[in-house]
């Protein structure tokens, strides 16, 4: 996302016209530990998906999917897992 | 055209409200205080009476009136209020919130000392405090001052180059509660002077949803801020332009400064709100004795117009710069800091002696300015200004 000049606030002042567009701000990057899913234990019982205070995990009837542009790594699917199938690995550089 | 204009006998403060009144704004959200009251008060009764369409949110704080005329100004509604002193620092967060959201609310501020100990008299500490708020601040000389400002205000904040908020300070008690004669526009002509206001954008707007105000930290934050300094500092042609066009419909032209036998004078006491007549009062006295003193008054002080108060002062010999506000811990008022850092780099300029005087609205005499003209006639032949002079103030 390419951040606008002062030269292009003047006029506007601290206001967004284009509503909804919170999307385009990806708060991934903030994330130090990546939950990883081992599938072949998850039960798809969505408490990941319920929990997920960044509604980062989606469920398309099947199975559940972390969308890593949004994850912030909070470890809170993990904690919630019954299953305990979501493990938290350390970001790499 | 020469229009003739009904004159009435009235007080400054409902001077205020007569214009608040003319204006008809859509939101007045305002606590009363002293000496701004009977803005409040008399507004009310307008409101009361069924004279204006206003819908009057009578809060609980100043931080809820200036709260209030937020919410209803970005709600794309003409806005209006009034405070003073105390009532003004507690809107202080707010203040920011208002000029940085550029909303064009109109607010008169009957300028008054802050506490302590507790003083209800002018001065003007409480607008000096705002004076990096962001808000554009006028300043009035006497009643006909305020009413007209009013008017004017309403057309600078609501420009769509400007979008700001404006405040219009007059002296409290001195100007506030002064019964001076008012030359009274039409209801028609106030309403096309100003005109309907149609907000650039606003949250009402269901069409349209936006997000005013929201988070912008280190990666923008300092962008919005010089946005917002731009936009105030290119309020100043649109100044000039409406108080040329105030003039044009009443014969009573403003400029951002006014200058006063200043284009030969040789000792010029700058000066703002109600003290500018008492000067000019000495300086006609004084000029009929042949002396070359003249007064420069500042009508606006946010934003500063630098360029005009050089070119107004640049050829004296000395300059007196009348603070009524104090900055304990430093070596003037805010007017002689303003002034005098930034003709610092002219090649030629004249010695700035600092004043500081009627603060808690103590008196300033026309022996008070002629003693201020003796004095600069002293410093020119010391060369050089003295420390910080208060004036009629006991030892
Ligand atoms: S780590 Fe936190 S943010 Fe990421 S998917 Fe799990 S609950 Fe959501
Ligand atoms: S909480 Fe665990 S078991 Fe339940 S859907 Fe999420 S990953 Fe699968």
């Amino acid at each position: 996302m390419k951040l606008p000049g002062w030269k292009e606030l003047v006029e506007i002042g601290p206001i967004i016209l284009e509503p909804g567009n919170a999307r385009e701000y990806k708060t991934g990057d903030w994330r130090t530990f990546r939950p990883e899913i081992d599938y072949s234990k998850c039960t798809t019982c969505l408490f990941c998906w319920l929990f997920c205070p960044d509604s980062a995990i989606s469920f398309d009837g099947k199975r559940v999917e972390i969308n890593y542009d949004y994850c912030k790594g909070c470890g809170i699917c993990a904690a919630e897992c019954p299953v305990k199938c979501i493990t938290m690995k350390e970001e790499e550089k | 055209m020469k229009t003739t204009f009904k004159k009435i006998a009235i007080e400054g403060n409902e001077a205020a409200a007569l214009a608040f009144k003319q204006v008809n704004p859509d939101v007045v959200a305002a606590y009363p205080i002293t000496p701004s009251t009977e803005v409040v008060q008399k507004f009310s009764e307008y409101v009361a009476n069924g004279e204006v369409d206003t819908e009057f949110v009578p809060v609980e704080s100043e931080h809820s009136a200036m709260s209030a005329c937020i919410g209803a100004s970005a709600a794309g509604a003409r806005v209006m209020t009034s405070t003073a002193s105390q009532g003004l620092a507690l809107m202080w967060e707010m203040l920011y919130i208002a000029s940085s959201l550029r909303l064009p609310i109109v607010m008169t501020v009957a300028n008054r000392a802050l506490s302590a100990p507790i003083n209800i008299h002018g001065d003007h500490s409480d607008s000096m405090g705002a004076r990096d708020s962001g808000w554009i601040q006028i300043y009035s000389e006497n009643v006909q001052e305020i009413y007209d400002n009013i008017f004017q205000a309403v057309r600078i904040a609501e420009d769509p180059q400007v979008r700001l908020p404006v405040m219009v300070n007059f002296d409290g008690f001195i100007t506030s509660h002064s019964e001076e004669i008012l030359e009274v526009l039409d209801d028609d002509l106030v309403r096309r002077f100003i005109g309907e206001y149609k907000p650039k954008y606003s949250l009402l707007d269901v069409d349209h949803p936006m997000t005013m105000g929201p988070l912008a930290l280190f990666d923008s934050y300092f962008e919005f801020k010089v946005a917002q300094a731009y936009a105030i500092a290119n309020s100043l042609p649109v100044i000039k332009k409406v108080g040329r066009e105030f003039g044009d419909l009443t014969g009573r032209y403003y400029d951002l400064i006014e200058k006063y036998h200043t284009d030969d004078a040789e000792y010029i006491i700058v000066a703002m709100s109600s003290t500018c007549g008492t000067v000019r009062e000495v300086v006609d006295e004084l000029r009929e004795k042949g002396e070359k003193v003249g007064l420069l008054k500042i009508r606006v002080f946010r934003p500063f117009p630098l360029e005009e108060i050089s070119n107004a002062l640049k050829n004296a010999k000395v300059v007196g710069i009348l603070d009524r506000s104090i900055i304990p811990g430093s070596f003037s008022g805010p007017l002689y800091h303003e002034i005098v850092s930034g003709m610092y780099h002219l090649d030629k300029r004249p010695i700035f002696q600092p004043y500081v005087y009627g603060l808690g609205g103590r008196d300033i005499t026309t022996e008070h300015i002629k003693n201020v003209f003796t004095q600069l006639q002293e410093i020119e032949k010391l060369g050089r200004p003295k420390n910080l002079i208060y004036i009629g103030v006991r030892e």
